[in-house]
């Protein structure tokens, strides 16, 4: 059963509008205790005050999406993790046990809307249709980027923790502007400066860790200070590569967002239909307008932090078992058989499809080009720039030495 | 033409950027009402709305993160750095992610960013408020750095860091924020490139090589000099990142010889690197090794001795001496 958090004599009106904001309200004085859930481990379905009405609109297609891609980013984890041992990419970051509260949030999201990962995000990847394969040449060591984020308004990686934040409630601040200059252009009845765009808001994700950083603090403070468009997905997966989350913090995440003056909110982080539900309602509420809401997924990692790391150092395996007990996609399932909404050839397919991912994957990342080091020369400036032209007119120089000794291999052609 | 002081010129120079470009705007931290604590943008809140001249959190990261978050979606920020010591909060913001925001996106994303810090000493102020990291910025790729040293410049220099899409980086001496010249607000004449050298004043026995604050301090030395019979060129570099080593060069294959002065300390600053490239390039022509003129390996001093840190007219002069004695 799911947990209730709020008195539901909160909530008398039918209009689900009015029933957000009451609860946006009630949230900004209420602890983020107990958190929302909805399908319990046990795979049966719950309800909750606020957020029953956005399960009720899944569709059977979309829950059978949802398993599918976890299955699928569950099936690439161990994909990358195969290819990191083989030596075919220089790191791997696991995101097994998070997909949850990845897909239940990137499915949450809209096209307009601009998505600004950390690392681990990979499942949230997935929702914005990023070419998997594309995702590992960072981790390959081809590129530090990888994909254009423009195709997909999914943003670059970050590997410095949080300095991602401020760049989220900017760009949400941009579309607050692009609004505004809308609005004006049209009043003045000139033609837009840009097309009409669909209200968008704007996603940030970072870890339990990362919310120590001093950047979370100043892009919250923003955010609320001009009431941007932002929703702050924090995974609270417990553990900071060794420091628990309790060396980050000594009251829920979610609370936190009281003190700026936006609502928290902690959701069972590995129930895919409350993750859904809550995202959706903090970046709808966003796109009209009501400023930013901080979501504090409360899921675990699995596995180690990256392929380099040890957890059991630092942890009993008798927790992670713990967790393993709670895993987001054998609810669904058992919800999904028991609801009568799929079964076996569903998921035999599925298991299919990951097959096929593991195997494109295995392949293109073979496949992955060493970049010439002149595109390094091309793209640190947009413009000419003297010392660029002069180090790679050496280069240049430097290389030609080389172009008729035909017995010295290209740097970096073996591997 | 028109003659203004320096700080009126970049809040002219704002003006026009705000006139210009709607998708500019200015963020800082008290560069509203009160236009800034050296007033550079007084009157611009009232004249442009609080959406354009945004009083931010005090929050330098935040300034400079949100300002590469609203140029991802295509806006103009321009940031005012309230004192040169306070950036470095916003230091892992600009290095680690405005700097290479272009390169690790393999060249699709641009943001233009630009950045105004007031730097440099001679104001008889306290700790924090009269630093030179140039050098810190010029070594970190990505980044453009340029530096006014008159009001002609001070106008047209905002508006091209503006316009570059590069992330610029501008640094003013606020020392010399009250220093009058005539500005052409018509045109930029031989200021059109904000990366290219100027020589200020011609010479045949020494150059001298300066930015932003010691300008007028090296001009006057080369003046002294001309009173003991020696004909000193003064190279205003303008732009420390890229530094224009084309024009250095022809100065100090003419001239034989040359003195680098910075307020910046010696070691590890933007003067090393110009010695080390003009050896390599001019090495036949120099008469005597490049002598540096800078500021002690110290945090920045009691204002009540700046006056011993500071390279002035006779420090120039006695590196000039220096070099006339190979
Ligand atoms: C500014 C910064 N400091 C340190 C690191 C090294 N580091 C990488 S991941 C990590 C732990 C991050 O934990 P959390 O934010 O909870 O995210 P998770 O990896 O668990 O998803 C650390 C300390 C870093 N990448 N950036």
């Amino acid at each position: 059963m799911g947990a209730t958090h709020l008195p539901s004599t909160e909530f008398d009106g039918t209009d689900i509008e009015d029933r957000q904001e009451a609860a946006a309200e009630a949230r900004m004085g209420a602890p983020a205790e107990p958190m929302v859930q909805l399908l319990a481990p046990d795979g049966t379905l719950g309800t909750d005050p606020v957020f029953s009405v956005y399960a009720e609109r899944l569709t059977t297609e979309k829950l059978r999406g949802f398993y599918a891609d976890m299955a699928k980013i569950r099936r690439f984890d161990v994909e990358a993790t195969a290819l990191q041992r083989q030596g075919q990419l220089a790191l791997w970051v696991p995101l097994t046990g998070q997909e949850a509260a990845q897909i239940g949030s990137g499915r949450a999201s809209q096209p307009q809307d601009y998505i600004f990962p950390t690392y681990r995000e990979h499942g949230v990847a997935l929702t914005r249709n990023v070419d998997l394969a594309e995702l590992l040449r960072q981790f390959r060591g081809v590129s530090n980027g990888g994909w254009n984020p423009k195709d997909t308004n999914f943003h670059l990686y970050t590997l410095v923790l949080a300095a991602q934040t401020p760049h989220a409630v900017g760009y949400a601040m941009g579309i607050q502007r692009d609004q505004k200059l809308a609005a004006s252009t049209a009043l003045a009845g000139a033609t837009p400066a840009q097309p009409a765009e669909p209200n968008a808001a704007v996603m940030v994700y970072f870890g339990d860790g990362a919310s120590s950083e001093g950047d979370v603090h100043e892009s919250m403070v923003f955010a609320s200070s001009y009431k941007a468009p932002v929703v702050f997905f924090c995974q609270n997966n417990h553990w900071a590569i060794s420091v628990p989350s309790s060396v980050q913090t000594r009251v829920p995440l979610a609370d936190r967002a009281k003190g700026y003056g936006f609502p928290g909110i902690r959701v069972d982080g590995n129930d895919v239909v409350a993750v859904h539900a809550v995202t959706e309602w903090a970046l709808e509420r966003a796109r009209r307008g009501e400023g930013p809401v901080l979501i504090e997924a409360f899921t675990y990692r699995v596995g180690a932090h990256t392929t380099a790391d040890d957890p059991t150092k630092y942890r009993e395996s008798a927790e992670e078992s713990r967790w393993r007990a709670k895993d987001p996609l054998d609810r669904l399932e058992k919800y999904l058989r028991a609801e009568g909404l799929a079964g076996d050839s569903f998921f035999e397919q599925v298991r299919a499809d990951g097959d096929e991912l593991a195997a494109y994957v295995r392949k293109t990342t073979h496949d992955l080009e060493t970049p010439d080091i002149r595109t390094a020369f091309a793209n640190t400036y947009v413009e000419a720039h003297p010392l660029v032209a002069e180090e790679l007119a050496w280069f240049e120089e430097y290389s030609a030495g080389f172009a008729d000794d035909a017995a010295v291999p290209a740097e970096g052609a073996t591997n | 033409m028109t003659t203004m002081t320096i700080a009126k010129a970049i809040n002219e120079g704002l003006r026009a950027t705000l006139t210009n470009n709607p998708r500019a705007l200015l963020m800082g931290e008290d560069i509203g009402p009160l236009g800034g604590v050296y007033r550079v943008t007084d009157g611009l809140i009232a004249e442009f709305g609080a959406d354009r001249v945004v009083d931010t959190p005090l929050a330098e990261s935040g300034i400079i993160g949100t300002a590469i978050g609203l140029s991802l979606r295509g806006y103009l920020p321009v940031c005012e750095i309230q004192f040169d010591g306070f950036v470095f909060p916003g230091f892992n913001q600009i290095t680690t992610q405005l700097a290479k925001m272009h390169a690790r996106s393999n060249g699709n994303l641009t943001v233009p960013v630009v950045i105004r810090i007031p730097y440099g000493g001679g104001i008889g102020s306290i700790e924090h408020h009269s630093e030179s990291p140039e050098a810190l910025f010029a070594h970190t790729a990505g980044l453009r750095i340029i530096t006014p040293s008159n009001p002609h410049d001070a106008y047209w220099m905002i508006q091209q860091a503006v316009d570059c899409q590069d992330p610029v980086i501008v640094f003013e001496p606020k020392r010399r924020y009250w220093l009058k010249g005539e500005v052409d607000t018509e045109s930029p004449g031989t200021s059109a490139d904000p990366f290219k050298a100027h020589v200020l004043r011609e010479g045949t026995d020494a150059t001298v090589a300066v930015y932003g604050p010691l300008v007028p301090v090296a001009l006057a030395a080369a003046n002294a000099a001309a009173e003991d019979g020696r004909s000193i060129e003064v190279v205003d570099l303008r732009s420390i990142s890229p530094i224009d080593f084309d024009t250095v060069t022809a100065s100090v294959k003419k001239t034989g010889r040359l003195v680098v002065a910075h307020e910046a300390p010696t070691f590890g600053g933007i003067g090393g690197e110009i010695a080390a490239r003009i050896s390599e390039r001019a090495f036949h022509c120099l008469e005597a090794p490049v002598i540096r003129v800078g500021g002690f390996h110290m945090p920045y001093p009691v204002a009540k001795v700046e006056e011993d840190y500071l390279p002035d007219i006779d420090r120039i002069l006695e590196a000039l001496d220096r070099a006339f004695s190979y």
